[in-house]
This record gives C-alpha cells, structure tokens and sequence, in this order.
C-alpha cells in the first residue's frame, strides 16, 4: 500500500480511538466526579423521595458501566437523549443551533485565514520596520483582551457611537443571506480578530524559519525580488506549519464563538451550551460538549492529514 | 545582561502595580466592596473617580476588589497547574518507558477537548465555589505545563552530569529536584507568566458567562456582566474591566518575554 494511504488510515484510526476516549472523559467528567447530579440540580432542599425519583428517571440507580453503553449506543443511532428541563430532543433542537454556528464560524474563518496569510506575508517582508512592527503590536493587544470585552468595545464604539452596525446579532429563518451576513456582522468582527492575531504571528514564525534555509539564501544571490523569493521559495516550505497554525486557529474559533455566542444572543450551540450549564441540564451539556469535542478533534484530524501531504518526501517515498 | 530594558521595566512596574492594589485592597479602596454610594452608573467625577455601577456602588472599589479576586484565583491555579503539570512532566521524562507513556496519553486526551469546554462540562454537575474553580482551572491547565516541562527535562536527562549524578547512585528526587529543575528554571518562569495570563482570561470569561466567581464577590469578568446592559445606552462602565485586563496581560507578556530572551541569549544564540 502506498505509504501516504497508509499514514492518512492510521490518522483517521487514532482520531476515531481519541474522540471515543473523549466521550469516555465526558461522561467521567459529568458522572463519577465527586457530587450528586440529582442533588444538585434541585438544590440543598430537595426531599429524599424527589431524589430518588429523579436519579431513577435520569437512571442514575444503574451502574456507571451500563449508563455508558447505553449513552453512546444512543449516539450511534443519532439519538443523543432529552433534555432534562424541558424534555425536547436534543439532537433537534441542536440541529438548527448547530448550523447557525457552523456559519457563524465560516465566514469567520473565510475572512480570517485569507488575511492572516497575507498579513504574515507582510510581516516577513518588511520584517523589523514599521509594517512588521505595527502589525505585531495590533495583534498582541488583540490577543491580550477576552473575547467578551472585544465584543462589547466593538459593540461600544461601531454600534452605540457610529451606529454602523446592530448590536445584537439576531437571525431567524426567512431573512435573505445578505441579510444574515449584516446580522453577523458583528460577531464575526470579533471573532476574526480573536484568530487573526495568533494566526499572523505563528504564520510568520513558520516562514522566518524557513527563510533561514540554504535555498533561501540561493535565491537571494541570484538576485530575486524579496517577495519573490518569500511567496515561490519559501512559503511552499512552509506550508505544512501554516496549515497546522490555521487548523489550531479554526478549532480555536469553534470555542471562541461559545462566548461570542452569549455576547451578541446568537442562537447557536454556544449558547445552548451555557444556557444548560447553568441549569445543569446534564443530558444536554454532554451531548454539547461531544458536538465540540468531535469538531475540535476532526479539524485536528484535517491539519495532521494536510502536513502529511505537503511533505514531498512521504509523497514520493523512494 | 545586567541593564534591563525600558519595555521590562513599564511591565515589571504595572505588574508590581496590579499586584499591590490586589494585595492592599482593603486599605486602598475609597468605598466598601459592596457598599451603596449613588445613584446607578453615574459619571466619573471626583467622589467616583470611575463612576458607580448598575446598582449605584463605587466602580473603582469594585475594581479594586475585582482586582484580587481575579489575580488570587489566577495565581492560585497557576501554582497548581505548576506544581502539578512540571513535576508529572520532569517525572515522565526521568522514568520513562511505560510511565511516560500513560502520562503522556492522558495528557493528549485531555488536551483533545477544548479546555472552556472542559471546564463548562464539569462545571454543570460541581458546586461553583472558588476551591473548585482553582482546582479545575489549575488541572486543565497543567496539561499545557506537563507538555512543556517534560520536552525541556528530556533534554536534560540525557546530559553528561545527570548521568554522573545516576552513576554516583542518586534517588530519583535528587535528579529531578537538585539536577533538572535548577536547569529548566528559567524557561519554566516565562511560561509562568504566559499561563498567568491566560488563567485570568479564563476565569474572567468564565465569571462573565456566570459560571465563575459568584455574587456577592466581585471580580472584573463579573463586573461586565453586572453592566453590560449600559453598553447600550453608550455607558462605558463595561469596558473598564476590559482596560484593566489588557494592560495587565501586556505587562505580564513584557516581563515574560525579556525572561526568555534574556535565558535564550544565555545559551548563545537562538534556542
């Protein structure tokens, strides 16, 4: 079997084996810890008969072993169980939340990406004058603010004082995509500014390195041009660790937008997520956080299986 | 290397700044934490020097108060992930085999999952207190330690003098306590100061979401949440947190990155 083949199987084997250690950890997480689900989510005065009744309906009375299985059996089947405060099925009412999330982190993601290459570029070219410099002083006091205070700054200044943009980001089925894209306007600001930041400088990093190789300094003694020689030369090279730094970065975004989500009433899973923490909707913050777990893990997946192929020698093994 | 230099010193002196109004709270803050003194989110002016919040209290002792809060749970989970994460991490590297490996595994499954959610997972069965959130903010984060701390003391443990010290018939915690921290001391410290940092963001943004450090306490991702909704009304009083998050995370990263520098540039050239 050719070796690429090879590798990419074991990959996507040890992905599947991590995620399915993850559910294990969140389900540990949520039921072996020390506390009483039952008791805490009816509090200090809950009667013993109520306890009982609740641990019997959550099926608490069973062994943590069985509980397991048949949680992850039901996920299999697409069924990842009811809600505890309101009995809704959480795999429908995730549905929806889960694609207004996914867009919200998309056109994040297609403005972010572009223009933290670019920007590193720049970096690189101009590295220690003043593009370099101001670039790197914007996005470490990027980089320094919580996602939260980002938002409401942004809210403060482009919403509340210049009134350019809505304040909260409220999408419903019906509006037209241009439409939505307004809505999200917002949101989406932070979260590529969140990104951007450590996005460019690791971009920057990776190229520097590479810039210090034997070829580089050929091309220079031939006399190319500076860009020439950073986009032909050494950005191919460099393009296993820029695609890694972007993949860290996009799993990043998908965490970032939980809180982004709160700030601006998003209806996504972000919300969905915090809204049952805070109600100890156990059912529902299990399932949330396997959603996150298996995206987070997935994109992982995508960035080791991308440098594999960009490296020329596993391509063409000998 | 004696001079330091001008950015080190602004972060060394607003550290040193945030550190004293945290420590001194008590003495320093013109009102009570929790005392009423005017109407809600009044401008500043000299009674108030930042104004007062939602609910009329003075928003600069609230600050003040915030201030310790935050920094004392960020430097209490900090030293935990520390301790914990570097001496797991210099153990995985002197035992190695079998040791290293389980370690090293459980630390890459707990680094699979995102660290808020993680945290938000565990969080919605635990009672919120501040012992709990340090301990579940102090173990996430000694994953990132544990991965950092075992690197560098793998490099160390194959080095002419710890074979020496083996060779002499040294126990383990010799060579790990008087062999390898002294060496991996200073990279260890940069990275302190990085984690600080992003143990206050995340119990800020923790607290904001309602899930971290609970009323009647302040703290500055609390105060944001308490007066969002003047935002709106072109209130800044929201965004003062968020000035005085930034600044101390810029001081912190100045003084990290002049102890980095300063210990690369000690080994001669770039690490």
């Amino acid at each position: 079997m050719h070796p690429v083949i090879k590798l990419v199987a074991q990959r996507l084997a040890l992905g599947l084996l991590l995620l399915l250690a993850a559910s294990v950890l969140i389900f540990v997480g949520t039921q072996i810890l020390p506390g009483d689900v039952a008791q805490s989510i009816l509090g200090q005065s809950a009667t013993p008969q109520s306890l009982a009744n609740l641990r019997a309906e959550l099926g608490l009375d069973q062994p943590a072993l069985t509980r397991y299985f048949s949680w992850l059996g039901g996920i299999m089947q697409g069924d990842l169980g009811k809600a505890l405060t309101n009995g809704q099925d959480i795999a429908t009412a995730m549905g929806k939340r889960l694609g207004n999330t996914m867009f919200l982190a998309s056109v994040a993601a297609v403005i972010a990406v572009p223009s933290a290459i670019i920007l590193g570029l720049i970096a690189v070219r101009y590295q220690g004058r003043w593009p370099d410099r101001l670039i790197s002083t914007i996005t470490l006091a990027t980089v320094s603010v919580p996602e939260f205070l980002l938002g409401y700054i942004a809210v403060y200044f482009l919403s509340v004082q210049l009134q350019w943009f809505p304040s909260l980001a409220t999408v419903y089925d019906g509006m037209t995509f241009g439409e939505k894209l307004y809505a999200i306007s917002m949101p989406v600001l932070v979260l590529v500014l969140v990104v951007l930041g450590h996005m460019m400088r690791m971009t920057r990093a990776a190229i520097l390195n590479v810039m210090q190789s034997a070829y580089v300094e050929t091309a220079e003694l031939k006399g190319l041009r500076k860009f020439t020689i950073i986009a032909r030369h050494a950005f191919p090279n460099a393009i296993a660790p820029v695609v890694n730094v972007v993949m860290i970065n996009l799993a990043y975004l998908v965490v970032g937008v939980v809180v982004v989500e709160v700030v601006f009433v998003y209806p996504g899973m972000g919300q969905y997520l915090v809204d049952h923490v805070s109600k100890r909707d156990v059912p529902v913050v299990q399932a949330c956080g396997l959603v996150f777990a298996a995206v987070y893990i997935g994109l992982n997946l995508v960035a080791d299986v991308v440098s594999i192929l960009a490296n020329p020698r596993l391509r063409h093994p000998k | 290397m004696t001079r330091i230099p001008l950015s080190a010193l602004i972060g060394l002196f607003f550290t040193g700044l945030y550190f004293f109004a945290a420590i001194f709270a008590g003495w320093i803050a013109p009102y009570g934490m929790a005392e009423i003194v005017g109407d809600s989110w009044e401008p500043m002016s000299s009674a108030h020097w930042l104004g007062t919040d939602t609910i009329g209290r003075d928003l600069l002792s609230r600050m003040i108060f915030g201030g310790q809060t935050t920094i004392f749970v960020a430097a209490a989970a900090t030293m935990l992930s520390f301790g914990m994460g570097s001496i797991l991490g210099f153990f995985a590297a002197v035992k190695g085999g079998w040791v290293d490996q389980v370690l090293s595994r459980l630390v890459d499954l707990m680094m699979s999952i995102p660290s808020l959610i993680s945290a938000l997972v565990v969080l919605s069965v635990l009672p919120v207190s501040l012992p709990v959130l340090i301990i579940v903010m102090g173990v996430l984060d000694s994953t990132r330690v544990f991965r950092l701390s075992r690197a560098v003391a793998v490099d160390i443990t194959v080095m002419d003098y710890v074979e020496a010290a083996r060779l002499r018939g040294e126990k383990q915690l010799w060579i790990i306590f008087r062999e390898i921290l002294p060496n991996a001391l200073s990279p260890l410290v940069a990275e302190m100061g990085l984690r600080f940092i992003f143990a206050v963001l995340f119990i800020s943004t923790l607290s904001f979401l309602g899930l971290g450090v609970q009323p009647p306490l302040a703290d500055w991702g609390g105060i944001v949440k308490e007066n969002k909704e003047g935002i709106v009304y072109g209130i800044p009083a929201a965004l003062i947190p968020a000035f005085a998050i930034a600044t101390l995370a810029i001081s912190v990263n100045l003084v990290a990155d002049w102890v980095l520098n300063r210990t690369t540039s000690l080994k001669g050239g770039r690490g």
